[in-house]
């Protein structure tokens, strides 16, 4: 999919589909983004300070740590939903298939429409299952046939044959689960490329969460997925590449975010090799 | 899927092991201190005093609730007693007149739904696009958005008449020069009641969560487009019920209609905008303050056709408030 900077060329004649190797990224996989000394400040003060790593394309990556830690923050960095928030200010480049997401000439807009995001709490519009599906590709104008968009896209979040009889009904009738695969039937119904997802088991009970990780792990051919969790068997459980953050304490008792270690799921888990890495992942911390 | 979800779940096996150990250790801890043993025929029994008192309460706030009903209820009885005789279709249907077993408000219902309908038309799209401005785009940090809010509440407290001499000298004469029409009537009443419909119609939209905004904007919607396909549905029951109330407040002003020159006296219904008119509490006036008793029994008759109004449009408000109600 090529990459839009409001109807303009890409900047210096770059080739959209041009996509750096970062130093992280596995062998046979390309970062769709690398992050490099990213700072987030609220209104001045440090809520996450210098992370550096690059997020695998086709994969799914997990950021982990304590509450506080930033990492939420730096997911919504990744689809610039941190411009909705007043006096907040990104420091760092992140680049989004080589191309830098804060430049000026980038439109916000034109990014979340291709980076989609689900929230911690499951947040369906109050209107009909099948008016949330279609309003992204409505906004978006996109052209293909509406029924079809939204039967596809509930199919791909598992969701179908649950709701094909009652595609009028109010989405808020649906059970916690259902309202969350809903939303991610919303954001793959744009067609985005990647789907960042911020907590998005952490409202739900064991079996509704068990259906959402099934379902990132059939995702993840078609998307890559950065997901933000507290729960650290999830992140064993269904990510490849895992970032673990703590919370550092600075001037004037301060608490920001640091990336202290970044690297395949399985090594985070099993052999990592930061101390606090290892105490946060075996419960003796956090 | 369920063979990829065990080869993931291998690497987590020693640190889970972990986890759920330490989870049971602090179980147990829990379930120690649950176990102190609880005496339930020793449960202390509420007080005669604290009985007393919550009975006093609720009585104090029966009372209060029952003055205000009692005071109505008088009224009503009172009104109802003294006009229904004067209640006919012909009363409904006739015009104002010099002989009271003739007159009627047919012109006074007219005027004052034109009153009306010139209001809405021009104080909700007004008031709503207000309320958007200063709910999802004024930056609260610039001194003008905090002056424009201060100055919104400070507006709804203007009493009536002062609307009234602004409506005269901006709408009657002055830069608009409407004349004394049912136009610059309804757009003074639409003045009047604006302040009430921007803050109804802001608190409509503060109570839409804000994860509704950033749940459209997520998808690639813009600002306006997440406002306009989301948060202005979502918010349509408050901002209606607002607006239905503050033009039943208008419906019932009478100071700044009288400001801006509407007659006592129209033979003829309003046939356009620049027409002359009355209005119903004018109507109610006028015969209040002639010295014939007739005409007083005729104002008690208007006085219920008033409130009949009045009725039918809160109605309306509850009932667009019920369909559209929701949850989050």
């Amino acid at each position: 999919m090529a990459w839009k900077v409001k109807e303009e060329p890409a900047p210096g004649g770059a080739a959209p589909d041009v996509t750096p190797q970062g130093e992280h990224a596995p062998t046979g996989a390309q970062n769709i983004f690398e992050l490099q000394a990213v700072s987030v400040r609220y209104s001045g003060n440090l809520a996450v300070k210098e992370v550096g790593f690059g997020v695998p394309t086709n994969r799914i990556t997990a950021l982990i740590g304590a509450s506080g830690c930033g990492k939420s923050t730096l997911l919504r960095c990744l689809n610039r939903m941190n411009d909705l928030i007043p006096g907040a200010r990104v420091e760092g480049t992140i680049t989004y298939k080589g191309q830098d997401l804060y430049s000026p000439r980038v439109d916000p807009v034109q990014v979340r429409k291709r980076i989609g995001m689900v929230f911690q709490k499951p947040n369906p519009f109050p209107k009909s299952i099948f008016d949330n599906v279609a309003f992204g590709p409505r906004v978006l104008g996109m052209k293909e046939d509406i029924n079809l968009l939204v039967e596809n896209a509930l199919r791909r979040a598992s969701l179908w044959d649950e709701v094909k009889d009652r595609l009028k009904d109010s989405a808020l009738g649906m059970s916690g689960g259902q309202q969350q695969r809903l939303c991610i039937a919303r954001a793959i119904a744009t067609e985005p490329d990647v789907i960042l997802m911020d907590e998005p088991c952490s409202a739900l009970d064991p079996i509704s969460t068990a259906r959402i990780e099934d379902l990132m792990n059939e995702l993840k051919d078609r998307y890559t997925i950065v997901i933000v969790t507290h729960n650290m068997q999830q992140a064993a459980r269904v990510s490849d590449k895992t970032a673990y953050f703590s919370v550092e304490v600075g001037d004037n008792d301060r608490r920001y975010g640091r990336l202290i270690e970044y690297d395949d799921t399985e090594r985070i888990f099993t052999n990592p090799s930061d101390q606090r890495t290892e105490d946060y992942v075996t419960g003796k911390v956090g | 899927m369920s063979d990829s979800r065990r080869r993931l779940r291998r690497p987590s096996h020693r640190p889970s092991d972990r986890v759920s150990r330490t989870a049971a250790a602090a179980g147990a801890a829990v379930g120690g201190s649950l176990a102190v043993p609880v005496d339930a025929d020793h449960l202390p029994r509420a007080t005669r005093r604290d009985v007393v008192r919550e009975r006093y309460f609720k009585f104090s706030l029966i009372a209060c609730v029952a003055v205000s009903l009692i005071v109505l209820a008088i009224l009503l009885i009172d009104i109802v007693r003294q006009g229904a005789g004067a209640l006919s279709m012909d009363f409904l249907n006739n015009f104002p007149s010099a002989f009271p077993e003739r007159a009627g408000v047919q012109s006074a219902v007219m005027g004052t739904l034109w009153l009306m309908a010139i209001c809405a038309f021009f104080v909700v799209p007004t008031g709503v696009a207000a309320a958007i401005y200063l709910e999802e785009y004024a930056d609260r940090k610039r001194w003008f958005n905090r002056a424009i809010e201060v100055n919104v509440q400070n507006l709804a407290a203007v009493p009536s008449i002062v609307y009234g001499i602004l409506g005269l000298a901006f709408l009657v004469r002055g830069p608009f020069g409407f004349g004394r029409s049912v136009l610059a009537g309804g757009l003074t009443l639409g003045l009047l009641v604006l302040p009430v419909v921007v803050i109804a119609s802001r608190e409509a939209l503060r109570a839409v969560p804000s994860s509704i905004r950033e749940g459209a904007m997520a998808l690639g919607a813009t600002k306006w487009q997440a406002i306009w396909h989301q948060v202005l549905p979502s918010a349509i029951p408050g901002i209606s019920t607002g607006a239905i109330l503050a033009l039943s407040r208008a419906i019932g002003e009478t100071a700044p209609l009288i400001m801006v020159g509407a007659a006592t006296y129209v033979a003829f219904n309003p046939d356009g905008l620049n027409s002359a008119f009355t209005a119903l509490p004018l109507q109610i006036y006028s015969w209040l303050s002639s010295p014939q008793e007739e005409f007083k029994l005729l104002a008690a008759g208007a006085i219920i056709v008033l409130m009949a109004m009045l009725l039918a449009i809160n109605s309306i408000a509850i009932v667009i408030r019920n369909r559209y109600e929701r949850k989050w």
